[in-house]
């Protein structure tokens, strides 16, 4: 497919490889943000290709890793009711709340549906006006459009059965509260491509300025990801630290100004907690007062009952890179893809999922091994 | 949940306002897509899309010209290894 198959180019990435081994005089420590490109990382192999070379420690950047279990125990709750359908992405299905995951109440009765896309549970709900069609909201910056969308479009078809539970997370305060951390060695960021293509790179020259770090933006495939990282590495190495794009197929400085202008209209900064971190500040997006009745935590405030964390599950020191998956006591025993104690086991981009799922890949960097490649991607994005 | 996919506008639906919509294929499979944050894309152009909607239209000059500097990536002079690793080609571990 155009636009995939040449950036999984073997000849390119060798020499992308080689470009970076013979740049870097010293081992280096970035990190990719986004749990899309850890999985890329692992899945092509990069990670061991420049072992020693580049050490990749993994961002935060998994929507469904970071949900608080409060906004999960919420969903079960509506999802429970008679007059609710919860919808959302199949990624949170199976990510466990304190009792049992969507999935599990699903599996009892409970109402919930998987929609590919925000816009579906809003044709959902024109077609049920007998339930409400809750549709619960996660993900970064990438995916607010389509959720702002959603709102405007219930408002346009005059639906009141319709509403959010919105759990938007903002990527760059989390990697400010990352940046500011002593403990934190990341020397450079690889920003993520699909968020910086709705809302452009223009605030990370402040970052990268503030905390003296190296900002690449980055897409998706090997090439892309290694093409990121050479240019980091080329930062580093010159002792620059400045905003580079090497997404620029997509990415404009300035984002997309029609998403941009959809998301301002329906939501606004807050607050948020994640799941890891804490309290974050500026670190969520909630929907403007103008758009309260779309609100599905104002409609069905969340019953005040106790949030229980599972104690061995380790997923705040992965999320937050202070531990890399397989030095968590319950990884591959007690915690599984089949059977996981947190949600980086099981979003297709958490990154003790792509530990589990690439533990033993073929070889290196072979585009071709290992799975189906490009027809998965499509199926996983549309 | 990030992951976008490039593909290719076949033909518009409806042009105008919160609804509108293009057919898109992805390597041979079509899709309805919501075109309401790509006004400007053409039929032949790709546009990336997520969870339904195109969130960016590919710029084609641009891909051509990053692809053009990747294939014509060398190892220079100065890229000669400093500890004695062998430059290139890398050898897989």
């Amino acid at each position: 497919m155009k636009y995939l198959d040449e950036y999984r180019d073997a000849a390119v990435c060798e020499r992308l490889l080689g470009k970076i081994r013979a740049r870097a005089s010293r081992r280096w420590t970035l990190m990719e943000v986004c749990g899309g490109q850890t999985h890329g990382l692992l899945r092509w192999g990069i990670d061991d290709e420049l072992a020693g070379i580049v050490e990749l420690i993994h961002g935060p950047g998994c929507p469904v890793c970071v949900t608080p279990l409060e906004s999960i125990d919420h969903a079960i709750e509506l999802a429970r009711r008679d007059d609710v359908v919860l919808t959302s992405f199949g990624d949170m299905l199976r990510v466990p709340g304190s009792a049992g995951s969507l999935q599990d109440a699903r599996g009892v009765g409970a109402g919930v549906r998987i929609v590919y896309s925000p816009v579906d549970a809003v044709q959902l709900a024109a077609r049920c006006p007998d339930k409400h069609i809750v549709f619960f909201a996660v993900g970064f910056e990438t995916t607010t459009p389509a959720t702002a969308l959603a709102v405007r479009q219930a408002d346009e078809l005059g639906l009141t059965n319709f509403s959010l539970l919105v759990s938007h997370v903002r990527v760059q305060p989390a990697m400010e509260l990352l940046a500011a951390d002593e403990h934190c060695g990341v020397q450079g960021f690889l920003a993520a491509g699909h968020v910086c293509t709705v809302i452009g790179y223009e605030e990370f020259h402040a970052f990268a300025r503030r905390f003296q770090l190296p900002v690449v933006v980055t897409g998706f495939e090997p090439v892309d990801l290694l093409a990121g990282i050479l240019a980091c590495v080329e930062q580093l190495e010159s002792g620059r630290y400045t905003v580079d794009n090497q997404y620029s197929r997509s990415v404009r400085s300035v984002g997309n100004r029609d998403a941009i202008r959809l998301v301002d209209d329906v939501f606004e900064v807050c607050d948020r907690p994640w799941r890891g971190f804490g309290n974050v500040e500026r670190g969520g997006l909630a929907l403007r007062p103008q758009w309260r009745a779309f609100d599905a935590a104002v409609r069905f405030p969340r019953a005040s009952l106790p949030v229980v964390e599972p104690p061995e599950c380790r997923s705040g020191d992965v999320l937050a890179g202070r531990i890399k998956p397989p030095q968590c006591a319950a990884f591959g025993r007690s915690c599984t893809p089949d059977s996981p104690l947190g949600a980086p086991m099981v979003s297709s981009e958490g990154a003790c999922a792509a530990y589990y799922r690439y533990a033993n890949r073929r070889t290196s960097l072979d585009v071709t091994a290992g799975d189906d490649g490009v027809s998965n991607d499509v199926r996983a994005a549309t | 949940m990030c992951l976008a996919i490039p593909g290719r506008v076949v033909e518009w639906i409806e042009r105008d306002g919160l609804f509108a919509r293009a057919r898109v294929e992805f390597g041979g499979v079509g899709r309805d897509v919501n075109m309401q944050c790509t006004p400007d894309a053409d039929v032949d152009d790709f546009v990336l899309v997520h969870a339904g909607i195109a969130i960016s239209r590919v710029d084609a000059d641009e891909a051509a010209r990053i692809l053009e500097a990747l294939a014509e990536l060398q190892l220079d002079e100065m890229d000669e290894p400093q500890d004695g690793r062998e430059a290139a080609p890398p050898t897989r571990r």
